[in-house]
């Protein structure tokens, strides 16, 4: 019995100093809440941002340059750049929206892709579908086009630029030349989208074009020594091209593969090299101070 | 005047980018010369006072001492781009809703259209079709205009106006180019998409479109002109009449190479290679409007006549 009542009593008291010990631990709990409360109220100090940002985001000269730095999407640009240069007058823009048309481009054309088949029999139906069916299709095709013509203004104003300030001047020689090559890209990617809605202006635009590739020399059927060379309209440049004599099935798909896989890219990758010479030649250009007639000093002959 | 069509083609939905194009390029023009001008002004004024040049930060951008020449790309850069991608993104938007990209009847090999126009940033290209033979114009002149682009750093020997913008010291690269991009390619654009009409005839911008029009200008060969028949004796004619164009070019170009003394200065920086190369793309851009006037001119066709290729 003593023992009954001991363990009674034990229990008795068990009982209160459990009680005791779940008070405990809800005061432990409410603590620990209040601070959570309390980070989440100031969220960079949360384990999840620090694991995908890793830096704070303040004014802090240190915070600002590390936030560009140790992004991916911004790792292209410098910390610290020319002061004069972010002001429009001098870059109007034009590279960086070339680019961004690029990604606007590459976007819209993933989803076009969904609802178009590159065959005689399908492709003209599609962009019917496309036009009249598929849900903001006909906004999909419109910003598709337009962003692409919007490219080549901005590629064109974009040299005009570099040409006018002289930008493509040591170091720089060497990505202006890559840029004449993007720019080309471009005209071509433009081109080779031309055919794919397989409508008559299409048609026509791709076979004048084509037409001329006949007259290439001594790879084309027409052109100068191309008939001496053996060049016949079945195999020269143009039926190369086409992969036929005529504008045809053969010529559409050759035309989506250029277009959808093979120049984005080559594109892509020269795009990669011009961006990585921009920074390793030295960043943007300009504005930068002036030089003087008095000042040129003379070259080094070898 | 037919006010009716040419509102046709200037609305035409797949034109928009040109009439875009007509009020971009004169405004960037004008945008980019006004700093060259004011640079220049700022050059005459240092040039002219040595003590001024020793202290000036040599920008017409305001700079004061204990200003930092450098600033943060976050955010000073980044949210510039933030605001062009909006605005880009606006436009299209705005354009792809308002405006439809043409679609025309399906493909039909036997029926032409006509015209039937490339897209128009190679109307310039189709535009050189009518002065020069397919092989030049299509292949030959696009290849140069390339291989030329690509050539022009390795080309200029003047060390001048690298990253600003300037007129006074650069003249000759910035009038050649001006004249090859805004001169030669952008007009030749206009004209392919507003004056190339059925036919690619010449329709002035109102006349209207007629399909049925006949040109009765019968073209010539210069050799024609002077009564040479022969074969060979065309091609040795025609070859002499470009050995005679090319000289005259060269002399020409060479004058403006050493014009003025600073001409002169940079002329002897160049390297023998750099002045041939640099004369032999003149002289080749220069056959374009060589050709286009005396086509429009005196109605001549080719030049140089062989049995392999006509120029």
């Amino acid at each position: 019995m003593p023992e009954d009542l001991k363990d009674q009593n034990s229990g008795k008291k068990g009982l209160t100093a459990l009680l005791e010990e779940v008070r405990e631990e809800v005061k432990v709990l409410k603590e620990k809440a209040a601070e959570d409360v309390k980070t989440l109220k100031d969220p960079e100090k949360t384990q999840l941002y620090k694991s995908i940002f890793r830096v704070k985001h303040d004014d802090k000269p240190r915070s600002r340059a590390l936030g560009v730095l140790s992004n991916v999407f911004l790792h292209l640009h410098p910390a610290k750049i020319n002061r004069d240069a972010v002001a429009y007058n001098y870059t109007w823009g034009m590279g960086g929206i070339t680019f961004y048309l690029f990604i606007v481009l590459t976007f819209t054309g993933a989803l076009l892709m969904f609802y178009y088949h590159p065959s005689k029999v399908q492709a003209f139906r599609d962009i019917l579908y496309l036009e009249h069916d598929v849900p903001f299709g006909k906004l999909l095709r419109n910003m598709h086009r337009w962003a692409a013509h919007l490219m080549i203004i901005t590629v064109w104003l974009h040299m005009f630029r570099v040409f006018l300030t002289g930008s493509y001047k040591k170091p720089r020689e060497f990505n202006w030349a890559v840029g004449v090559i993007l720019m080309l890209l471009t005209m071509l990617l433009s081109f080779t989208g031309y055919l794919l809605p397989d409508d008559q202006l299409g048609f026509w635009a791709v076979t004048v074009g084509t037409n001329m590739a006949r007259a290439t020399p001594l790879l084309g059927h027409e052109g100068p020594f191309g008939a001496q060379l053996g060049m016949t309209p079945y195999n020269d440049v143009r039926f190369g091209l086409l992969g036929g004599s005529i504008v045809d099935s053969n010529a559409l798909l050759r035309s989506y593969i250029w277009h959808c896989i093979a120049i984005p890219l080559i594109a892509a990758t020269f795009m990669a090299v011009h961006f990585w010479r921009v920074r390793k030649d030295g960043g943007i250009s300009g504005p930068s101070p002036v030089m003087l007639e008095s000042e040129i000093k003379e070259e080094r002959k070898f | 005047m037919d006010w009716a069509q040419l509102w046709e083609i200037a609305s035409e939905p797949d034109n928009v980018p040109i009439v875009a194009l007509l009020f971009l390029v004169p405004f960037y023009t004008f945008y980019a010369f006004r700093q060259a001008f004011a640079n220049d002004r700022l050059i005459g004024q240092l040039e002219a006072n040595p003590a001024m040049a020793k202290t000036h930060h040599r920008k017409v951008q305001p700079w004061k001492p204990g200003w930092d020449r450098e600033i943060h790309v976050w955010p000073f850069l980044l949210r510039m781009e933030f605001l062009a991608a909006i605005i880009v993104t606006l436009i299209l938007m705005i354009w792809s809703i308002t405006l439809n990209a043409p679609l025309e009847e399906p493909s039909n090999p036997t029926l032409t259209m006509n015209p039937a126009k490339a897209p128009w940033y190679f109307l310039g290209l189709q535009e050189m079709l009518v002065y020069f033979d397919p092989w030049m114009a299509g292949v030959v002149l696009p290849t140069l205009i390339l291989v030329g682009l690509m050539a022009i750093p390795y080309l200029d020997a003047n060390p001048l106006g690298n990253g600003y913008y300037t007129f006074k010291q650069r003249k000759f690269a910035i009038m050649a180019f001006v004249f090859g991009f805004l001169v030669l390619w952008l007009s030749m654009v206009i004209i392919g998409t507003f004056i190339r009409g059925p036919g690619w005839m010449w329709f002035w911008p109102g006349q209207t479109w007629d399909h049925n029009r006949l040109i009765f200008e019968a073209n010539r060969d210069l050799p024609d002109i002077f009564h040479i028949t022969s074969a060979p004796g065309k091609g040795i004619f025609g070859a002499i009449v470009v050995g005679l164009y090319t000289i005259l070019m060269a002399t020409f170009f060479h004058k403006l190479f050493t014009l003025t003394p600073f001409n002169r200065r940079i002329y002897k920086r160049m390297s023998l290679i750099q002045y041939v190369t640099l004369q032999l793309f003149l002289i080749i851009m220069m056959t374009l409007p060589v050709k286009i006037l005396i086509r429009q001119l005196f109605r001549i066709k080719y030049v140089w006549i062989t049995p392999w290729f006509n120029i």
